[in-house]
């Protein structure tokens, strides 16, 4: 449940943001977050929704979307969606895959109401 | 009082990483190699922890970091070896951090060769955190099953070693060794793999044959 830790340093950046562009109220925060980034997106919606009031976010929804995992072979350059965490090439088997997606927990922007 | 879209684009977890990222840059700077353990609760880090320093501290300078929710019990253990142990009791988070690590940082002896780091048992959170380690090194105890590595695939596809531990239990157990292995390796191909057990002190030698290994390189790249 290190959720909660992710999240309460998420409001940190979102406290700074608000500052930086005179914002008055954010309204949603959009994440995104990797298969394999360790944190659960029902989690972090759990914890976010406990860590918000009283906040500059207090009426803000947020919006984790779910990465996938996505490898690309440097042998056949074939590009492929895995479900199944096995890091060998669909195509020609080779274990020699770039990591193209799907371990990022990303902050990507905020709706935010400014004056 | 107009809406705006503001792209961010930061890491959540970028503040701990840059921690993590001048921990790992001090210490292998000063010829020391941080290594993390992970596992399960009860899966044998300290009993590893203990034989290692059998095997090393002839020769070597080892220290321990000990991540628990509460007690010094397992720091105690470590200094009856007579090796530094330092305690981190989290009060209840379920992981270490980067900045709890690095609190210890002007406790550290400079002419220290191996820093291990005892994770807080646990194969799930503790794997999103770097804590400035070389080596991230998962234990699996065969009484947990071989069925673990795809049920906890950020551990597994992120470790550099993972050692299988109390092997001399096998016998009566359904845990097959090889297939445990094969599971990882398809989602992890470079990692490297040990097999010890603590009792009958078998495969502690390889492991800690592997961390001089690393030690080396790492006193090469900085000489």
């Amino acid at each position: 449940m290190h959720e909660v830790s992710i999240i309460a340093n998420l409001f940190k950046i979102l406290e700074e943001k608000a500052v930086e562009k005179n914002a008055v109220r954010i309204t949603g925060v959009h994440l995104k977050v990797g298969i394999l980034s360790g944190a659960v997106p029902e989690l972090l919606q759990t914890s976010f929704d406990m860590y918000k009031k009283d906040t500059i976010a207090s009426l803000a929804a947020l919006h984790a979307e779910t990465v996938p995992l996505r490898t690309e072979c440097e042998d056949c350059g074939a590009v492929t969606t895995k479900d199944d965490f096995v890091f060998l090439c669909d195509r020609c088997g080779s274990s020699r895959l770039k990591t193209l997606s799907g371990t990022e927990l990303l902050l990507e922007k905020i709706d935010m109401e400014v004056e | 009082m107009k809406e705006k879209e503001v792209l961010v684009l930061e890491d959540l977890l970028g503040s701990n990483n840059k921690i993590a990222a001048e921990i790992r840059a001090k210490l292998t700077g000063r010829g020391i190699l941080p290594i993390n353990l992970m596992s399960s609760p009860g899966s044998g880090k300290t009993s590893l922890l203990e034989r290692l320093a059998e095997h090393l501290q002839p020769k070597y300078k080892m220290a321990v970091i000990e991540g628990d929710i509460e007690t010094e019990r397992d720091a105690e253990r470590i200094r009856a070896k007579g090796v530094p142990a330092w305690q981190i009791t989290t009060g209840g988070a379920c992981h270490l951090d980067a900045k709890m690590v690095g609190k210890l940082f002007p406790k550290i002896p400079p002419d220290l060769n191996f820093l291990f780091i005892e994770n807080v048992g646990n194969l799930v959170c503790p794997a999103s955190y770097d804590l400035g380690e070389s080596i991230r090194c998962v234990l699996l105890s065969t009484p947990e099953g071989d069925d673990k590595p795809k049920k906890y695939p950020k551990a597994f596809t992120t470790a550099d070693c993972l050692v299988i531990t109390k092997s001399d239990l096998v016998p009566p157990l359904p845990f097959n060794i090889e297939r445990a292995q094969q599971e990882a390796r398809e989602m992890n191909p470079s990692l490297q793999h040990f097999i010890t057990s603590a009792v009958l002190d078998t495969g502690i030698d390889t492991l800690a044959a592997y961390l001089i290994d690393r030690l080396e390189r790492i006193r090469r790249r900085h000489a």
